[in-house]
């Protein structure tokens, strides 16, 4: 246990230092000036009455979004403006966007897509998938974003889990990844295709999203949806089992709207980026919903990471507000702080980070690359927006992931052996991280999975399956999972979905899937095989599982290193262990083996 | 990697280190003046993992600036064919 003594020594130093705010430095009045103050006087009720709902007393993201904005005063302003591969800029404001996803939300309705369907989404960064997703909502349809370098199976799972309705995907994607799984989706009534050449014939059994556009009316009125009424799918994983669907109401949109303000500080005048990809909840909370819902300016860029382009954005399009993930700003770090400093960012005013951890350093390095800190904060695809942050106005606490939000209780609670919840107050305890449930963007259900669903709540508790403590300042630190589940790149793995993979191998007889440190995405995806008698471990054997993986699932997802093993420690129970070659891959003491089979 | 290589064997080089990383790619479909990401999942973690694997192959400090560089296969040989004077093979 010395090591996590340790460990923890070193927190508890790092939680001494501080990175102190001056209010000179402000360009704009922060949203949250005095935490305190505006927690106290925080309320849901009042977050209302910054929204409008619709004219017949329901509630609805995309009116909140755009509709709202093109009907006033904002609907010349910049809503969305795109960056394809090349760079090149397509501008849409709150009054185009406004038509164009009336124009998706008919197409839906033409096709008899009922209020709950489910409508997917398997795209890059275009501008259909702002469309299909705001048209989607309008429509009082459920919209699932996949991000688009899955592999065929989380693909089919998702799908299959989630009963798509409609699918729109790239002409490209659906070749290579959906149309083979088509005859295994039978409620996979409608298929819309993006495409890059308007020529040529079309798959058997798909649709031209854009000749459905072209020829659907701009005249539409919103489906009068219930702030209950479900409007947002997330696919997220857990230890064991499938894909667990997680499913958002329309009221999620009070709480995108106060943490864009309160969180990410924005005005309606910013420019904002998010980073994060569509495909996973970030992307779509603060990469489609929050910054429209604020009436800012959104960046969206087409391309992958990469270090130059990201500057260049940063300047040439004069962001003001920056969201980001560690990996990205690790790889930047990586690139180091002499590049972005040849980049002229007077516009930029607040930068954050979500997905895992931001180790100190590289909130630190913010300030050496661009002069601003990084702001971590926390929150997962269940909560649908950011719990726990730091703030603009307020001190950095480098390496925690910051305070509760105004409207968000936090607690560090730990379940007795009786099973009651004992919430600890005292500072500095570890434990597991819960959040008392009624927020608005509080998932309604695991999709089909109600005692999945119940198990995660404890009374009036939500328990996050992530373990933390909290200093006597009240801000939060990260210590690690209460399960195997894997982060990659900020993404959540599912070991299981991994392991069934790799099973269908032929030479594979068992296999374990676990987390390794990784400098750069956090952990990465490894996984460990015995073979079936008859077979030859060696590196071509062990590409040959890991190419299988990478088809089946992407690289995202794939484990990027395979480990032949003769056998693979066992309880006596039978249950593969996880966490013991998770200790010796780490070189950790390896514990109790008592209840070991084999590999000894 | 020798600095006389030829750019085949350098090519050949190229394509043992991608698959490395992904071993899902298939050479033969393969279009070595297209960048792989635009014809494979192939992220930046992948990315990062194929430009340290080149480097360590060729004894090369490939300064991170350079990475948009290696997008391609054909990219890749090029600026290994360009930088790799007086390196020695690392085996």
């Amino acid at each position: 246990m010395a090591m996590r003594e340790k460990s923890n020594a070193r927190k508890l130093l790092m939680s001494r230092q501080i990175i102190r705010k001056n209010s000179e430095d402000w360009e704009l009045i922060p949203n949250l000036l005095d935490y305190d103050a505006a927690r106290d006087h925080f309320s849901w009720e009042h977050e209302m009455t910054l929204l409008d709902g619709l004219p017949a007393g329901g509630l609805n993201i995309a009116h909140e979004a755009v509709d709202r904005h093109a009907a006033g005063d904002r609907r010349e302003h910049t809503a969305l403006r795109w960056l394809d591969k090349s760079g090149e800029v397509t501008d849409f404001t709150y009054g185009d966007l406004s038509l164009l996803t009336n124009r998706f939300a008919n197409v839906l309705r033409e096709l008899g897509v009922q209020k709950g369907d489910r409508v997917f989404a398997l795209c890059e960064r275009i501008p259909s998938l702002y469309i299909t997703a705001l048209g989607t909502l309008k429509n009082g349809s459920v919209f699932c974003p996949l991000f688009s370098a899955f592999g065929p199976e989380p693909l089919r799972a998702r799908l299959s889990i989630g009963e798509a309705t409609v699918l729109v995907t790239s002409e490209a994607l659906y070749r290579r990844k959906v149309a083979a799984l088509r005859e295994n989706l039978p409620q996979l009534r409608h298929v819309l295709l993006i495409r890059e050449q308007a020529e040529g014939n079309l798959p058997a059994d798909t649709q031209d999203f854009q000749q459905l556009l072209n020829h659907a009316s701009e005249e539409f009125s919103i489906e009068n949806t219930d702030p209950e009424d479900p409007a947002l799918l997330h696919f997220t994983s857990g230890t064991t089992g499938k894909p667990k669907g997680a499913l958002h109401v329309h009221e999620a949109v009070l709480a995108h709207h106060a943490s864009a303000r309160l969180a990410l500080d924005l005005h309606p005048q910013d420019v904002f980026w998010c980073t994060a990809d569509p495909g996973w909840v970030t992307g779509t909370s603060y990469g489609i919903i929050a910054p429209l819902v604020i009436g800012a300016t959104m960046i969206v860029d087409q391309q992958e990471f990469d270090p130059e382009r990201w500057y260049s954005i940063l300047r040439d399009h004069k962001v003001s507000v920056w969201y980001t993930a560690p990996t990205a700003v690790r790889m930047m770090m990586k690139v180091g702080s002499e590049l972005a400093k040849q980049y002229e960012l007077p516009s930029l005013r607040f930068m954050a980070s979500v997905g895992e951890p931001l180790n100190p350093e590289a909130v630190m390095w913010g300030e050496e690359a661009f002069g601003l800190p990084f702001h971590d904060n926390w929150w997962q695809t269940e909560t649908g927006g950011i719990m726990i942050a730091n703030f603009l106005s307020q001190p950095i606490r480098p390496g925690s992931m910051g305070r509760p939000l105004p409207g968000i209780e936090a607690a560090v609670v730990r379940l007795d052996k009786d099973g009651t919840l004992q919430v600890i107050d005292d500072p500095d305890q570890e434990g597991e991280l819960a959040l008392k449930r009624g927020w608005p963007s509080m998932f309604r259900t695991y999709l089909y999975e109600e005692e999945r669903y119940q198990k995660c709540f404890h009374g009036e508790w939500y328990l996050t399956g992530d373990l933390a403590r909290r200093d006597e300042d009240g801000y939060f630190w990260f210590v690690g999972r209460a399960d195997d589940v894997i982060k990659s790149s900020g993404h959540l793995i599912g070991p299981f979905e991994v392991e069934s993979t790799l099973m269908e191998h032929p030479a594979v007889a068992e296999a374990a899937v676990i987390g390794v440190p990784d400098p750069m995405a956090g952990e990465i995806v490894k996984g460990f095989v015995s073979l079936k008698p008859g077979f030859e471990a060696g590196e071509a054997l062990q590409q040959e599982i890991m190419a299988l993986a990478r088809k089946r699932l992407g690289p995202a997802v794939a484990p990027r290193q395979i480990q032949i093993e003769p056998t693979l420690p066992r309880t006596r129970s039978g249950k593969i262990m996880r966490r013991l070659l998770k200790a010796r891959e780490l070189g950790l003491p390896e514990g109790d083996t008592s209840t070991l089979e084999g590999n000894e | 990697m020798t600095p006389n290589m030829s750019a085949d064997e350098i090519k050949a080089l190229v394509l043992e280190k991608l698959l490395q990383v992904a071993p899902d790619i298939e050479p033969a479909q393969l279009d070595t003046a297209t960048p792989i990401r635009d014809q494979y999942d192939f992220d930046s973690m992948d990315f990062l993992h194929f430009a340290i694997a080149l480097g360590q192959q060729c004894q090369l400090e490939i300064p991170e600036h350079d990475y948009r560089e290696l997008q391609s296969v054909d990219g890749a040989v090029d600026y290994l064919v360009k930088h790799s004077n007086g390196n020695a093979a690392a085996k």
